[in-house]
């Protein structure tokens, strides 16, 4: 199957759970605080161990090596974290190369100019980080996506842009994804399918 | 130079500063004063004891005995590397990953020192070999010691960095290579100032006693060159292998952070 299908998951908080997005589909994921939101989309990107199976475009996880995995399921973490001093750092690739014109076209659209590689990371604000986690994700042109709750901390005007910039991705790659978001509204603007987590197991509304 | 032994009376004199130091831990409050007394009390133990079984084997050297306490050496060292864990692994890899690299490097440099440096004949004399590995296995047990507690601790707080890397599709040596940097490191740091300090601002012990004891200070001086140098290998080789399996216990077959492989004893 073309798409991500997930196969009896289960880990600490919940499953077995199935469920199939076809390519370019988004399917949203909300649940009551606990409910294991963040866990369920850990298990998928094989960070945290876990039953059952998943499969990306006909392969299942655990016939790749797990980097390679996780770089085609590319999964957006509530707060991502920075290590090194600049942004630019954690762009270039093998031996420091300077990041593609499409990156450069994605951080215009968040609202960045090219100069923002030579940012301090320090000197970022939330959203700022959170915008540009995205761009960095982005950057390893995943298959899949994973987000969760990635316009937590945004203001009304970025949540639209990073919207926009992550259904142009979607629509271009025909990239199945998964949406975590207690923000129903946006669950209904961005996914074609609501589904709720609850009580360890996954039903739609 | 004859030597002027030490009555039970002079070092009483001396312990008067450990109680000294409790008493003022205790107007502090700095919650130290019974781990002072207990370590002034364990050191006297522990060395009369050592001094009474050195005695014994000097006088029956023989490789089984040799072994033996120095297998007895190590475990303790192990288990001091353990203890000094504030996030230590659970199950056997919390003494498992201190003795192994203890072994492999104190074990080693000891024999490398005595066969090819020294050249004691037999290479086991106990005069030699013992007070060898103990210095080695000493200051080797402190960096990796400090090595260890860095790295868990590390880990435990940086996870969320480490985490983030591993989405991104880095491999797991990726992910903590700056951590394993760090914490090897710190271990090495305080060979390397004790190294640079070494005559300047420090006389060290090993030299202090042999020129105590009587000996030219030309000699003690070379004997404390060599041990430095055995120090400083031990501690770095100790250290490295410490972290390159601890690191490797911290992640599982699908290169995944595995906290709960260790417990806070804290």
């Amino acid at each position: 199957m073309i798409g991500l299908k997930i196969e009896n998951l289960g880990f600490r908080t919940a499953g077995p759970l199935s469920l199939s997005i076809p390519a370019g589909e988004c399917v949203g994921v909300r649940g009551p605080s606990g409910s294991g939101k963040t866990l369920f989309l850990r298990a998928v990107a094989d960070i945290d161990s876990h039953t059952g199976k998943v499969f990306l475009n006909g392969t299942e996880s655990a016939d790749l090596p797990a980097p390679e995995w996780r770089k085609q399921v590319g999964m957006l973490p509530a707060e991502s974290a920075w290590w090194a001093d600049t942004v630019g750092e954690h762009f270039s690739r093998s031996g420091g190369e300077s990041p593609e014109p499409e990156t450069d076209n994605w951080l215009k659209w968040l609202g960045f100019e090219a100069e923002v590689m030579d940012w301090e990371i320090a000197r970022l604000s939330s959203g700022e980080r959170q915008r540009l986690a995205l761009v960095r994700l982005l950057a390893n042109h995943p298959k899949a996506l994973l987000l969760d709750e990635p316009t937590a901390n945004l203001d009304a005007e970025n949540i639209t842009r990073m919207e926009t910039l992550v259904k142009t991705y979607q629509r271009e790659n025909k990239t199945p994804m998964i949406w975590v978001s207690h923000d129903t509204w946006q669950l209904d603007r961005v996914a074609s399918r609501r589904l709720l987590l609850k009580d360890g197991g996954l039903t739609d509304e | 130079m004859n030597i002027i032994s030490l009555s039970p009376a002079d070092l009483s004199l001396a312990a008067m500063l450990l109680i000294a130091l409790a008493a003022l831990s205790v107007r502090m409050k700095l919650g130290l004063a019974w781990q002072i007394i207990i370590a002034g009390l364990r050191t006297t133990v522990q060395l009369s004891l050592i001094g009474f079984v050195l005695k014994v084997i000097f006088a029956h050297a023989h490789v089984g005995w040799i072994t033996l306490i120095a297998c007895m050496m190590l475990m303790v060292a192990g288990w001091e590397v353990m203890r000094r864990q504030k996030r230590r692994f659970r199950g056997w890899w919390g003494f498992g990953v201190g003795t192994i690299s203890m072994s492999v490097s104190s074990f080693s440099i000891t024999l490398i020192a005595l066969t090819l440096i020294i050249s004691v004949n037999p290479w086991y004399t106990p005069q030699y070999a013992i007070p060898l590995l103990g210095m080695l296995l000493g200051n080797t047990m402190t960096g990796i010691a400090i090595g260890l507690d860095r790295m868990t601790q590390a880990a435990w707080d940086q996870r969320n960095i480490i985490e983030t890397r591993l989405m991104l599709g880095q491999d797991w040596n990726q992910a903590i290579r700056d951590i394993r940097t760090e914490s090897i490191r710190s271990g090495l740091i305080p060979i390397i100032n004790s190294m640079s300090v070494a005559g300047l601002v420090s006389l060290p012990g090993m030299m202090t006693g042999q020129i105590l004891a009587g000996n030219p200070p030309a000699e003690a001086v070379k004997y404390q060159i060599l041990i430095m140098f055995l120090i400083a290998g031990g501690t770095g080789f100790g250290t490295s292998i410490a972290i390159w399996l601890g690191a490797r216990r911290l992640s599982d077959e699908r290169q995944r952070l595995c906290l709960d492989r260790l417990k806070n004893t804290g």
